[in-house]
């Protein structure tokens, strides 16, 4: 048997040193989705919150299960529509405020159809 | 006392349309079978208008448009996705839970003090409706067949808040006086009959009926549920899914089928997705069915349902050999002059694959086929359904016409909400 045979005879039987270490790869779900019960993808339509980095086409993971805050970026619905704001509860009505000079707040109160559908917890861009 | 809870969720189907329309609340919703045929969920909006389950479409047809009836295809990738979301917050909040149907779950509550258990079901009722969008009822009780009652006395009084705990021996016979004995968990629909035809119609005239004469009529079932309704368990508590004990692949047709040639090449597709199926589950079949029917609303054309089943020698998963033998069965059982509305194709005495007795009169190669099959799913699950197929199964993938289905929200990346900015 010739001394490099022999090496790899001894080496194929030894454990890998890296085997203590094994770990689990990342997981972006892990990461960007911590409640999977209560979280919806959803994509945007529009421009009206440019000015926050949100564009057309981008991926929004909403999470339920959170509790709508003051100034938080929401999934709103209003009067038979789905939109993206940042929701302010000013006690008797509510803001939806656009980030895009081009478009005003929108107000809505007790005469709205309106609900907060989700809070929006991390933007995916394509780039 | 220990406790059981039933989750029912209300009206499933329609509530998880609404999820994702909520300009529907308030308004009738109603969901289709399969094909398109028959309502098979209905809002309560819907209920109240005498909208009864199992109602053909065109039966329905001039009320939906009187109405406003919003009327949708079955969404069942959705409808899955927003069952596993509610079982899964159900699992975060109870020890053990015994997944009933797509909308029902049993909750193990044994190691809960009672005086919390109104406050429980009420707040996780909440949490389900606000996390996951969907209205829930969750009744609490000593047994499973109260537990049942009481989730429907939920639905009956909207002060509940979506959970009731119900035990006491007073309340219980307040509710089982006004509670009809035919919706009664385990009073099936003859022993209703015949029960109605006695003069009992409630649960509470049941419920006071000596033991002795129950099992003189009724047998062990009736006596079960008899002893349940007086809060003694008899119903255990079922962590793992029963044995599966037949798969069963059937399809309605949008429009009549009337050749062999049609009906191969749909029977032949059922078998393919059937087989596939029993490989997934690690299941071989004893016996094959094949079944069709023709269109039961039309008085006009001659009528028949007929079935054909099949032993085999050795029970199999592998597709041809199952395709094989459907066709075979089909031909016994097709008659000219038929329209067809319906097909299907049934495995029945499942044994799980490792359980496989040989015979010596085997004449195919088992080992060598199994790869072959495997290749196939592999290649099917990669490449998309039907990437390999039977010759026999043809060019038509989708029988049914599905007008009025909403996105696979959950499920499809291309059918997510979409959100104007």
């Amino acid at each position: 048997m010739s001394k490099e045979a022999e090496l790899a005879v001894v080496h194929a039987g030894f454990p890998s040193p890296a085997e203590d270490f094994m770990d689990v790869a990342l997981d972006l779900n892990k990461e960007l989705v911590k409640n999977p019960s209560s979280t919806f993808f959803a994509r945007v339509k529009g421009v009206s919150m440019i000015e926050d980095g949100v564009g057309d086409g981008d991926m929004l993971i909403i999470d339920k299960s959170t509790e709508p805050y003051d100034g938080c970026l929401a999934v709103c619905y209003v009067d038979g529509e789905f939109t993206l704001k940042r929701y302010r509860n000013m006690g008797e009505y509510a803001l939806l405020i656009p980030a895009n000079k081009d478009y005003k707040p929108i107000r809505v109160d007790a005469d709205n159809q309106f609900a907060v559908w989700g809070v929006v917890k991390y933007l995916i861009k394509k780039v | 006392m220990s406790f059981v809870g039933l989750c029912d969720c209300n009206n499933f189907f329609a509530s998880c349309e609404r999820v994702f329309r909520p300009d529907l609340e308030g308004r009738p919703v109603v969901v289709l079978s399969n094909n398109d045929g028959c309502i098979i969920a209905r809002s309560n909006e819907a209920k109240a208008l005498g909208i009864k389950m199992g109602t053909p479409l065109f039966k329905a047809r001039d009320l939906i448009r009187r109405e406003n009836v919003a009327v949708f295809s079955s969404n069942y990738q959705l409808y899955g996705d927003m069952s596993a979301r509610v079982m899964n917050i159900l699992r975060s909040e109870v020890p053990q839970i015994e997944v009933y149907s797509i909308d029902e779950a049993f909750l193990d509550l044994d190691q809960m003090p009672v005086d919390g258990l109104q406050r429980f079901a009420q707040r996780l009722s909440a949490r389900i409706r606000r996390e996951v969008g969907i209205p829930v009822s969750i009744g609490v009780s000593p047994t499973k067949t109260l537990a049942k009652i009481s989730s429907k006395l939920c639905k009956r009084y909207p002060a509940l808040r979506g959970g009731c705990l119900m035990y006491r021996k007073q309340d219980v016979e307040k509710v089982l006086s006004t509670f009809p004995v035919k919706d009664v968990w385990g009073i099936g629909r003859r022993m209703g009959v015949r029960l109605e035809a006695a003069g009992i119609s409630t649960a509470l005239g049941y419920y006071n009926l000596p033991p002795q004469s129950i099992s003189k009529m009724f047998t062990v079932t009736g006596l079960r549920t008899w002893k349940e309704l007086h809060g003694e368990p008899c119903i255990g508590f079922e962590d793992a899914p029963q044995d599966r004990q037949t798969v069963c692949i059937s399809r309605s047709f949008s429009q009549e089928m009337t050749t062999l040639e049609e009906l191969d090449a749909a029977v032949s597709t059922f078998t393919a997705k059937l087989a596939e199926k029993l490989r997934r589950d690690g299941l071989c079949a004893e016996q094959l069915s094949v079944f069709i029917l023709t269109n039961r609303f039309r008085d006009d054309r001659p009528q028949s349902y007929e079935v054909k089943a099949s032993l085999f020698e050795v029970a199999t998963d592998d597709t041809l050999e199952l395709a094989e033998r459907a066709a075979a069965l089909l031909r016994q059982i097709f008659r000219e002059g038929y329209g067809y509305k319906k097909a299907g194709v049934m495995a029945t005495r499942l044994i799980p694959k490792g359980g496989v007795q040989g015979s010596i009169l085997d004449t195919l190669d088992r080992g060598k086929r199994s790869s072959l099959m495997d290749v196939i799913d592999a290649i099917n699950s990669s490449s998309g359904n039907y990437t390999v197929r039977l010759a026999s199964q043809g060019q038509m993938d989708e029988f049914s016409t599905r007008a009025m289905t909403s996105r696979k929200f959950t499920t499809s990346w291309d059918e997510i909400l979409e959100v104007k900015c």
